[in-house]
């Protein structure tokens, strides 16, 4: 490289002094917010053509009426009106959307805590007692052989192990704690939110990590010789630090319990009501007005919680 | 030397090419068999848009060699199948699907009927699709989406069934079958022959439906009907008010804790099944099957009012024309003309041209999975595995016995969208 360069030099020094400049003329009358712009375009083309402009037409297709084999493109309240269908009439009695938001709402709170607290003390050891870059690297990658095999074999590998005539079952009547099969180990909200915990607490762990390591060791020094006890360091130095990661992990998990149906579905024996249920049950009856409906409405509520949890934390500021 | 070689290699290549030239002009003429057909120009591929059922490497092999039909399968469930009709109708060339689903597809324009008059065996198909009678004159039950009631279009491009007999076709039938109820024998211990004992409180617990509702509503509705709380005029076109009715019975049994778990898959109704989770419950045949080649006992039982019965067959995307569409006449006709009706015959369905299929079958193969009687051998699956041990009865017996009961058929309401909101309703409670 060296020689040809050099041999170009030789051969006609302009020439390469020459693109020099033209590259320097070209830099100067790019703008530095152009040149932002171009850098986050393509990202925010991905986002136009892929998420932004299918989420304006799933608005637009909320409003439009149905029948059992195509969508009327006329305007319809129809898709909102059916789901919120009985939330009056039936009071004091819960309607089925209520009921089925309020069931939904109680397994992300209990998914979202649980794996709050396993994820800030895994990633607390991992950032703070395991000392080797390697061994941290190492013990990551162990978060995530629960990712390894696909979803659905997954669940079903629950069967054996809770199940009526499974290993903790068996194994409980042989020690004689118990003389039935418990039957709510499985099929049941407890089975539900020990699968979603199972599979999401990762996501808690990797940005709780991520803030963790970046704090100052040199904090946590001044702290312990200001003389802090160990739950004050961890109560006015690591967890407001943490905050970023713990509500980006929030995010994740708020998010993907939210809209989740499969393992709501499997793990709660499909007896389970959620939100992404009501949107697969009406898109399989082709009833694509009112899944859309849900969808928004699903999306307003996620929408609603994220906005609540990032007044909590402004996230732009503390990254 | 090495030109010598080159020579005979040379020579060697053009005696092949004539070999295989004059191999393929004697299979083109048919003058010998098992050998690949000779391809025209084009080659001839089908695609093919259904479920699971028909769908064998077995019989898109089968059909290769015989016709030169190369068979793409696109696999989906019931609901997607419809959904992609309607949303791609030119994703697919050949269509397997339901015959309840008919109510939403043909008033969509996007599916071709069928002509009768180019079916060869059109004549031999089975009463049940043409008459709604078994071949021994038994009446089959008429309620819901009754494949006779759909069978025929009032023209070539009508969106309205007609009430007799046309030559345009909307499915020429394929498979069908009568389901019912799986059970438990070792676990239950005792007779079942009532669809209400699905309700039973004695199965607290261990009790399953399936979670598809215009399949679930009616395995509910033979289980109201049962229970003698109602009965219907019509089990697969309902009432508001029956709906509710319906929902109600069901949703005070999942109240009080009847139901395990409800399932929505082939595999989910088996591991519920198979794991002992449940001892009664919805469940279709395939899957009884396999829970017995498991090596559990469960029987497909035969209940006194009779079976819930389905059907398919096939039509084409609008988008098909000229050749392609020549060609799916003849792939139809070759599904027609036996191999593949022995083929799903020995998987516990039935096919549709009956003669054919028994052509293709042992007569001892014929006699346990038609004719109820006592199998004279092991009875094995088309892969070779063994299905059951010589002197084993089919359950619910002969073909005359399982379709002549047959009760009512899946089926799209009028209010299916009514339907559909109150099921999910259930779920939620």
């Amino acid at each position: 490289m060296d020689t040809s360069v050099d041999v170009l030099q030789q051969a006609s020094p302009d020439l390469v002094r020459g693109g020099d400049t033209a590259r320097a003329v070209k830099a100067a009358r790019l703008s530095p917010s152009f040149v932002s712009w171009l850098q986050a375009g393509p990202m925010m083309l991905v986002f136009l053509a892929f998420f932004l402009i299918p989420l304006v037409f799933v608005v637009i297709v909320s409003f439009w009426d149905y029948n059992e084999y195509q969508l009327l493109p006329a305007f319809s309240g129809r898709g909102y009106t059916d789901t919120f269908e009985g939330c009056i009439a039936q009071l004091p009695d819960l309607c089925t959307i209520a009921k089925t938001y309020l069931k939904t709402l109680k397994l992300c709170f209990l998914v979202w805590a649980i794996t709050l607290f396993l994820g800030f003390w895994v990633a607390y050891f991992l950032a703070f007692h395991v000392k080797s870059k390697t061994w941290q690297m190492g013990l990551s990658l162990l978060c995530t052989i629960p990712f390894w095999t696909s979803n659905v074999i997954r669940m079903i590998a629950w069967i054996p192990l809770l199940g009526r005539n499974g290993l903790v079952n068996s194994g409980l009547m042989k020690t004689g704690l118990i003389n039935h099969p418990v039957e709510w180990l499985l099929f049941s909200e407890f089975s539900v939110v020990l699968a979603l915990v199972h599979l999401f607490t990762f996501f808690m762990v990797v940005p709780i990590f991520n803030s963790m390591v970046r704090i100052d060791k040199a904090l946590i020094e001044a702290a312990y010789d200001a003389g802090a006890s160990g739950l004050q360091t961890l109560v006015n130095v690591i967890i407001p630090l943490s905050k970023p990661g713990i509500v980006i992990g929030s995010i994740f998990v708020i998010t993907i319990v939210m809209g989740d149906f499969i393992t709501i579905g499997v793990m709660g024996g499909q007896q389970i009501a959620a939100a992404g249920k009501i949107i697969e049950t009406r898109v399989n009856a082709l009833q694509f007005p009112a899944a859309a409906a849900n969808a928004v409405i699903l999306l307003a509520i996620t929408f609603l919680i994220i906005t609540m949890m990032s007044r909590i934390v402004d996230i732009k500021k503390e990254l | 030397m090495t030109e010598t070689k080159g020579k005979t290699g040379v020579s060697r290549r053009t005696l092949l090419k004539g070999t295989a030239g004059l191999a393929g002009l004697a299979a083109g003429s048919g003058a010998i068999t098992g050998f690949p057909y000779v391809m025209s120009a084009e080659p001839k591929v089908l695609r093919y848009l259904g479920t699971a059922v028909n769908e064998g490497d077995d019989i898109s092999k089968q059909c290769l060699k015989d016709t030169g039909i190369k068979i793409e399968y696109i696999t989906a469930t019931t609901d997607d199948v419809t959904k992609r009709v309607m949303t791609q109708p030119n994703s697919f060339d050949v269509l397997d699907t339901e015959y309840f689903s008919l109510k939403k597809l043909v008033p969509s324009g996007n599916i071709l009927a069928l002509d009768a008059k180019k079916i060869k065996e059109f004549d031999n198909i089975t009463p049940v699709f043409t008459k709604g009678e078994t071949p021994g004159g038994k009446k089959i039950g008429n309620q819901g989406t009754a494949p006779w009631k759909v069978l025929y279009l009032e023209g070539k491009d009508s969106k309205k069934f007609a009430t007799s007999a046309t030559e345009f076709v909307t499915l020429i039938p394929t498979v069908y079958n009568a389901d019912t109820l799986g059970i438990r024998p070792d676990i239950i211990k005792r007779p079942i022959n009532s669809w209400s004992e699905l309700l039973n409180p004695e199965f607290k617990g261990k009790a399953s439906i399936l979670n598809i509702p215009s399949i679930g509503i009616m395995d509910a509705a033979m289980v109201v009907e049962s229970t003698g709380k109602y009965k219907y005029a019509d089990k697969g076109n309902m009432t508001k008010e029956e709906i509710d009715l319906t929902m109600k019975v069901m949703t005070e049994a999942k109240k009080a804790g009847q139901f395990r778990a409800f399932w929505k898959d082939f595999n989910e109704s088996v591991n519920l099944m198979a794991s002992g989770e449940t001892v009664i419950q919805s469940m279709w045949s395939p899957a009884v099957t396999k829970v017995r080649s498991m090596g559990i006992p469960c029987t497909f039982q035969p209940l006194k009012e009779g079976y819930r019965s389905w059907a398919s067959g096939f039509c084409v995307s609008k988008g098909v024309s000229g050749a392609k569409l020549e060609w799916a006449y003849e792939f139809v006709n070759w599904f027609l003309s036996g191999y593949a009706g022995a083929y799903l015959n020995r998987q516990g369905y039935y096919s549709a041209v009956l003669s054919t299929a028994k052509a293709h079958m042992e007569p001892y193969e014929w006699a346990y999975w038609m004719e109820g009687k006592p199998a004279e051998k092991d009875i094995k699956a088309p892969d070779g595995s063994l299905l059951e041990k010589a002197g084993a009865v089919r359950d619910g017996g002969s073909y005359e016995e399982r379709m002549g009961g047959v009760a009512c058929w899946n089926a799209v309401m009028d209010e299916n969208d009514y339907m559909v909101r109150k099921w999910n309703e259930f779920i939620a409670a």
